[in-house]
Formats: structure tokens, sequence, C-alpha cells
């Protein structure tokens, strides 16, 4: 039964490819999101109204679309630039990158939420209290800042593991050979698609069970100096 | 052409090839307006049907009797713990593996179309997620108006109908608009298989035409109106429906004192 009629590998190595895109793309979506946060809560209006623009849009346009849009855009714009400084070029945009970055840029402006969130979670004095002590903007943000911003984020950032996890599978539109794409072609050749695209689903439920289980571990070591009332 | 600077060239092509590109989607846009009416479609058939299996579900994930909340927890976990693409396929493509079975209960015809399948899927998806903000919400009904209801006698569906259900489906309306959007958004996948919605019907023109940019930017804007529109709408409901939770406006006080005492 696992054996699936010898294609049970080829979900393996899909299994592999999404979660190689999924920790890739949480990576970005950190990066994003503690960008936008930053943007967010600058004092600059021209950061405030980039990072605002930024969730905007993203919140409000389909994946898929932007995933489409990156993904056969961005050769097409790089190619018309060339041309016009005399270059003839052809671009072949990697589709492994493209899902990365697209899913990472989607992701980062929820991921922004949720470190806007945790940053004004921080109390305050405390970093009243850190600059009293002469620290630089820098080691305060180290030091005082971060440690508990990470705690404050981790629920929401969880979340956003889940759904970005999950959004993977749109990659398979641009022929990345992840889960949901190598389901496609086991189904195809064996003429047996329920039983591929349900041993796909249950991958991912295994996935969301997982992390699941992890977020409430790491929860629990995050908050192991806080008391409980 | 040689000796004028190819930025400033670039620089002076942009307003011109913005207004062609205008020019362009405003001919392609009847089009685009036609898959936008099957993508409201797709998501206010799914969000009734989906709405209605929510109750049932949330109720049943609330009992105590473990063989009625397992299934309802079960289903719940299947439905937000799965991509919806794989769920679209295993619908679509997976009942190809049944034909004989489906045919013989006539379900074939209904099964047959990526219409269907569509609406079915979207439904059952979106009736998890909801699901579980209306068991949220119905847990967060204060007991102390349960308690007053009971006291009054109210039982069972009557309770139900006239206490929890209306203050919960109160309570849910922020998390609820939140998943009308997604849901909104999430049709763009029935392009997949097969649908002219509004990411459908711009696949197609891309594919014919390579104005990627134009055609996609167009519909991203599209997209963008209506979740932000159906954002607002529910942002005036929620006003409506807590109206008595709100203080009185100070201006209209002062103003209607003020008028009250013009006469």
């Amino acid at each position: 039964m696992l054996d699936l009629q010898g294609y049970g590998w080829m979900l393996g190595k899909g299994l592999e490819m999404t979660l190689m895109v999924g920790f890739c793309a949480l990576a970005v979506t950190i990066l994003m999101g503690m960008l936008g946060a930053w943007g967010k809560l600058s004092s600059s209006p021209l950061a405030r109204g980039a990072a605002n623009t930024y969730t905007t849009i993203v919140r409000g346009v389909p994946e898929l679309l932007l995933i489409l849009l990156v993904y056969y855009g961005t050769p097409t714009l790089i190619q018309s630039v060339a041309e016009r400084f005399g270059h003839d070029i052809i671009i072949d945009v990697n589709s492994f990158v493209t899902g990365v970055f697209t899913i990472g840029f989607i992701y980062g402006a929820f991921a922004t939420e949720v470190f806007r969130g945790a940053i004004l979670a921080v109390p305050k004095g405390q970093i009243e209290a850190a600059q009293a002590y002469g620290m630089p903007r820098l080691l305060v943000v180290r030091r005082v800042l971060m440690p508990q911003v990470w705690r404050f984020a981790l629920p929401g950032l969880g979340n956003v593991w889940m759904v970005l996890i999950k959004a993977t599978a749109l990659i398979s539109v641009i022929q990345l050979p992840e889960l949901v794409r190598n389901a496609g072609i086991a189904a195809g050749s064996t003429r047996m698609p329920f039983t591929f695209f349900f041993a796909t689903a249950l991958i991912f439920l295994g996935i969301t069970i997982v992390s699941m289980l992890l977020q409430q571990r790491l929860e629990n070591w995050a908050n192991r100096g806080i008391r409980r009332n | 052409m040689n000796s004028s600077s190819p930025f400033l060239e670039l620089i002076l092509d942009i307003p011109i090839g913005l207004w062609e590109a205008s020019l362009f989607v405003w001919e392609k846009l009847p089009d685009m307006l036609e898959g936008m009416v099957l993508t409201l479609e797709l998501t206010i058939f799914s969000l009734l049907i989906g709405f209605m299996f929510s109750i049932p579900i949330a109720l049943l994930r609330l009992s105590k009797n473990p063989l009625l909340w397992m299934p309802a927890y079960g289903y719940i976990l299947f439905f937000r713990g799965t991509p919806l693409l794989v769920q679209l396929f295993l619908v679509y493509y997976g009942s190809g593996q049944f034909v004989a079975e489906l045919k013989s209960f006539g379900l074939w015809t209904f099964f047959r179309e990526a219409y269907f399948c569509a609406i079915f899927t979207l439904a059952l998806n979106t009736a998890a997620y909801t699901a579980e903000i209306l068991r949220g919400a119905i847990q967060a009904v204060p007991h102390g108006e349960v308690e007053a209801a009971q006291a009054c006698g109210m039982r069972g569906t009557l309770l139900y109908r006239r206490i929890i259900l209306p203050k919960a489906f109160r309570m849910a309306l922020q998390a609820y608009s939140n998943e009308v959007v997604f849901l909104f958004q999430a049709t763009s996948l029935v392009s997949i298989i097969s649908l002219m919605d509004l990411t459908g019907v711009s696949r197609v023109i891309v594919a014919r035409t390579f104005a990627i940019y134009e055609i996609y930017i167009a519909a991203g804007i599209l997209y963008l109106i209506i979740s932000y529109g159906i954002l607002y709408i529910f942002k005036k409901v929620e006003h409506r429906w807590s109206g008595h939770l709100r203080q009185r406006d100070d201006d209209t006080v002062k103003e209607a004192s003020m008028t009250a005492g013009m006469h």
C-alpha cells in the first residue's frame, strides 16, 4: 500500500521539495515581516506608506495571481529592460526561486502584522530603562526587544507557517516538482487520482499536526521564564 | 536614436506605455468582468452552502458525546489542515477513479462538471473554517446570559435560536469577514480546473497576447477592490449590529440638546 504502485518515492521526493520551499519561504517571510513591521512603526512617512501599501496589496490580491505575475512577469520585465539597452538576453526563471520569493513576499505581509503586534506588546518602560542605562539603539533591540518579540510573535508565526506550507501547493502551477505536482504526475500514469491526492492530503495533514505539536512545545519553551497566573 | 540616452527614452516611454496599457485593458475589460461574475457566483454559492453546514458542525463539535464531536473535529482538522488545491483535485480528478460507482448512484453528472466540483469543495472548505469560528464565538457567549434565558424557561432549540446563536453571530462577524475575503480570493484556484473565473479569463488573455503585466495587474486591482469592498460592507453591518453596545456619540447628544434649547 505504501508503495503506491511504485510511485510512492515520487511523493517522498515531492515532500522533500515542499518542505524545502516551505523552510526557505519561511525565512523570506520572517525577513519581510521584520522589515514590514519596522516600516509600519517607523517615524518616516515614506517607510510607513511603503509598508502599508505592501500589506494592503498582498491582502487584497489572490496568491495564485501574484505567483503567476512574478513567475511569468519577471523574465519579460528584465528582457524588455535589457532590450532597451541593446542587450538581447533570454532569462529562464527558476521556479524554485520564484516560488520561495513569491510565497515569502505574500506571507511576509501577514508576518508584518504579527511582528508589529509583538513589538508593541513589549512594555515601553523596559525600553526606556535600557536607554537610561545608556544602551545604544541596536543593543536595546538585541538585548531587550528581540528576545521578547520572539515570544510574543510565536503563536502568530506558527499560524503563518501552517498557512504558508499549504500555500506551497500553488507552486505546482509553475511546474515545480513538489508534492502536489508529483502526485498529479503519478495520478496521471496510474489512473488512480483519488489515491494519490488523498495520500497527498494525508501528508499535508501530517505536516500540520506535527507543526501544531512543535508550536506548542516551542511556546512552552519560550514562556519558560514567565509565571502564569 | 543612438545619440539620445536610453535612460531618457525609458522615462519618456513610461506615460505612453501606461496609456497604451490602459487602452488595452479597457478593450479586454468586458471579458474580465464576465470572469468576475463567475468568481462572485462561486463565492456566494459556496458561502451560503458552507454557512448552512457550519452551524450543525460547530454544534456537533461542542457536544460532550465523543461519537458526535470526534467526527466534527476530524472534518474540521482535515479541511483546515490540507491545501484547498489538493481538496479541489481530490474532488475533481479523484472522482474519476469512481466513475462506475458514481454513475450507479446517478452522481456522475454532478462530479463531471468542474463548476459543481468547485462549489462543492469550496463549500466544504469554508464550512470547516466557519464552524471553527462559530465554535469560538458560541463558547464566548457569556454564561450569565445563558443562565438568565434558562431561568426564563428557555431550553434547547429556543435557547440557541433566541440567545446563543444571535450573540455568537455578532461576535463571529469580525473573523467571518476575513474568512469571506479568503474564500473570495481562494476561488481563483478554480482556474486550475479549467473554469473561466477572473483568474482563468486573465490567464487565457495572457496566453494569447503575452500582455502579462497589463492583464494580471488589472485583475489584481479588480480583486483588491472587491476584497476591500467586502470588508467595508462587513464593517457597516458590524456597526449596525452593535449599535446598542456603543456609547452615544457626544456630538449627537450635544446637537440634540442644542436644537432642544432653540425651541
